[in-house]
């Protein structure tokens, strides 16, 4: 697990949130890597606890109430959870950088978006303001926005939805980051417009070499993007593999389920019902001993509701969190 | 706002910055407009007037209680010691309005470092600074202000920084709600995302967006400031060497049946000072109101 390669390590990583009902254990030990130029896509529903991943790796859970209550994220060797705050900031923006859902509220509009980009490149590599803003131009051309020299002089109010997600894009790849965490980033987007994205950050990934840490509820921007997946349930890795693997045959219920969720043109034929996995996601407040999946889940067995199931490595790098597939392992042990 | 509407091309064709479209909406409110240029008439009259004029306000010129408009050398009459009236409203205004825009600079600078901080930070900052903000709310302003000026000696340094000191809690309120708007928003998160520390969200992604308002209410505060000092003069408690408004009518009030004029002209000053400092806020008011930009 520790290859050379390794970049960013997330290990047995918990974090929980003060609330007035009690205490949320919102990340509970959840442990992944991503190696250099790899993409790894997070997935679940929302409420999972994929965005508290991703804050939880900048070290942006507002605290209180959150807390990281356990665990170590490695990144280059260093524990980002121990940094001091200055070290921490340069981290940020510079090493690995964010794009967010809502490209629509996250460019400042005090500020035309070069100026936007121009001080992030001026702010962690010491360029000048003017090497800044002819930096952020050539960004503005990388993500293909037409006529950057002018557009880069344009405020956000004058770009729509999905070129201002560009921007964000090219804000955040401004410094050339080691990992890029994209949460979400086309779920405000149009349909259309989505695929330019997923195309765009696929592009950029392979020229500059940056690490994608995706995180989504789209089956098909995994199928398309990833090269790992890994799987969240109530803030559990419930299952995690090679994008493949994952897709062709996933072990754990929930899996299975998401991926019969994903409707495609092929399998569903008119007036046809679409799929979905009955139920919510548990509050995380009240979860009993069993696993926070089995009262959802079709093939719960009376052991699901007993204990929590252990993360069982299947294969390397595969590994699941549920009582059939440890059960089999056990039996052929 | 029908004009408005026939130069109303749309913002997208219109490339300009936030602040080029409200200086657009504030040109189209007439009343602003109207406020903004009795304003510059007025600093002209203060600045260019007591030159042209030639008279100094505190020499005697007349007999005592010459009347308006009776001796054409002196115009608006004298006041009781035979002083013109219109050499101190010429002049009587320099003092009034650079204490009110100072005053009002003292008053933004404290107020928007104390409530910035109180709203940005929160928690046990904002609670310690909330309570700060309500001591100096519930002191009476002008006894406080008083007691400052007597304290120290009344120059008009001092008049500025103690009316600074009672003017700031508004502003100071206005700032910590705008930041505590503001903090949470996508874009100053993904500015932090990009390695911003507290300082620089605070500069640069909060205050630009919070400023609007917080201009608007500077200008109001300029127009208190402006009676303030007035009110202060009134009392005889601001600089005796330095001609104001305040101060002529203050000096007056005794004579003031028999002597209206050198209580009236001064007042009127100070009235329409007020009132185009008040006007222009009112513009501003509408300039930066997102809601009513696109009228």
């Amino acid at each position: 697990m520790t290859d050379s390669r390794t970049l960013l390590s997330v290990q047995d990583l918990s974090v929980e949130f003060k609330t007035r009902q009690g205490t949320a254990c919102v990340l509970n030990g959840i442990s992944f890597s991503l190696k250099r130029g790899q993409t790894l896509a997070v997935v679940g529903e929302s409420g999972c606890g994929k965005s508290v991943t991703a804050l939880a790796v900048m070290r942006l859970i507002a605290q209180p109430p959150g807390r990281v209550s356990a665990g170590r994220v490695l990144f280059d060797g260093r524990d980002l959870l121990t940094l001091s705050e200055p070290d921490m900031r340069q981290v940020r923006g510079n090493r690995i950088s964010m794009i967010f859902q809502e490209p629509m509220t996250s460019l400042n509009p005090a500020y035309t978006v070069g100026n936007q980009i121009a001080e992030a490149v001026h702010l962690h590599q010491g360029a000048s303001w003017g090497a800044a803003m002819t930096r952020a131009a050539e960004m503005l051309e990388a993500v293909g926005i037409p006529a950057p020299q002018r557009r880069a002089h344009e405020y956000p109010h004058q770009f729509s939805g999905g070129m201002r997600q560009r921007v964000m894009i090219a804000m955040a790849l401004a410094c050339k980051p080691d990992v890029l965490i994209a949460d979400e980033p086309t779920t405000a987007l149009d349909v259309t417009v989505q695929a330019q994205i997923f195309d765009l950050i696929a592009d950029l990934r392979e020229h500059t070499g940056t690490a994608v840490l995706l995180i989504t509820h789209d089956m098909g921007a995994v199928a398309e993007m990833a090269d790992r997946v890994a799987v969240m349930y109530a803030g559990h890795i419930v299952e995690n593999g090679d994008v493949s693997e994952i897709l062709q045959s996933p072990l754990h219920p929930y899996t299975q389920g998401l991926i019969a969720c994903a409707p495609s043109a092929r399998t569903v034929q008119p007036g046809e019902y679409l799929v979905e996995i009955p139920g919510t996601v548990p509050s995380l407040l009240e979860h009993g001993a069993g696993c926070l999946f089995a009262q959802r889940c079709s093939k719960a067995m009376p052991r699901c509701f007993q204990a929590l199931p252990p993360l069982t490595q299947i294969s390397a790098g595969r590994s699941v969190m549920c009582w059939l597939h440890s059960q089999a392992m056990e039996c052929r042990a | 706002m029908s004009t408005n509407q026939a130069q109303g091309l749309s913002p997208m064709l219109h490339a300009s910055s936030p602040w080029r479209e409200s200086w657009r909406v504030f040109r189209s409110n007439r009343a602003a407009v109207f406020g903004l240029a009795l304003l510059v008439g007025l600093i002209a009259m203060m600045w260019v007037g007591p030159y042209a004029y030639g008279v100094k306000a505190f020499d005697i010129v007349a007999q005592p209680f010459t009347g308006p408009f009776i001796d054409p050398k002196v115009w608006l009459g004298t006041d009781y010691l035979g002083r013109d009236v219109l050499a101190g409203v010429l002049i009587g205004g320099r003092a009034t309005l650079l204490v009110g825009l100072s005053s009002a600079a003292v008053a933004v600078a404290i107020g928007v470092t104390v409530g910035a901080t109180a709203g940005f930070f929160g928690g046990w900052v904002d609670t310690l600074l909330t309570c700060m903000i309500e001591l100096f709310q519930v002191l009476p302003a002008l006894l406080l202000s008083m007691v400052l000026v007597t304290l120290f000696s009344p120059s008009l340094q001092v008049v500025v920084i103690a009316i600074g000191i009672v003017a700031w809690t508004a502003t100071a309120r206005l700032a910590r709600a705008e930041f505590m708007r503001l903090r949470h928003l996508e874009y100053v998160n993904a500015a932090r995302t990009m390695g911003a520390g507290s300082l620089r969200l605070m500069l640069r992604e909060i205050l630009p967006n919070a400023l609007p308002p917080l201009i608007v209410s500077a200008t109001l505060i300029i127009g208190s400031a402006i009676l303030f000092e007035a009110g202060l003069s009134f009392l005889g408690l601001s600089d005796a060497n330095v001609m104001s408004w305040g101060m002529m009518i203050g000096n007056n009030r005794r004579n003031i049946l028999d002597c209206w004029w050198a209580v009236t002209f001064p007042g009127m000053a100070i009235f329409a000072t007020v009132l185009a400092v008040s006007l222009i806020g009112d513009g501003l008011n509408d300039a930066f109101n997102p809601k009513l930009q696109l009228r």
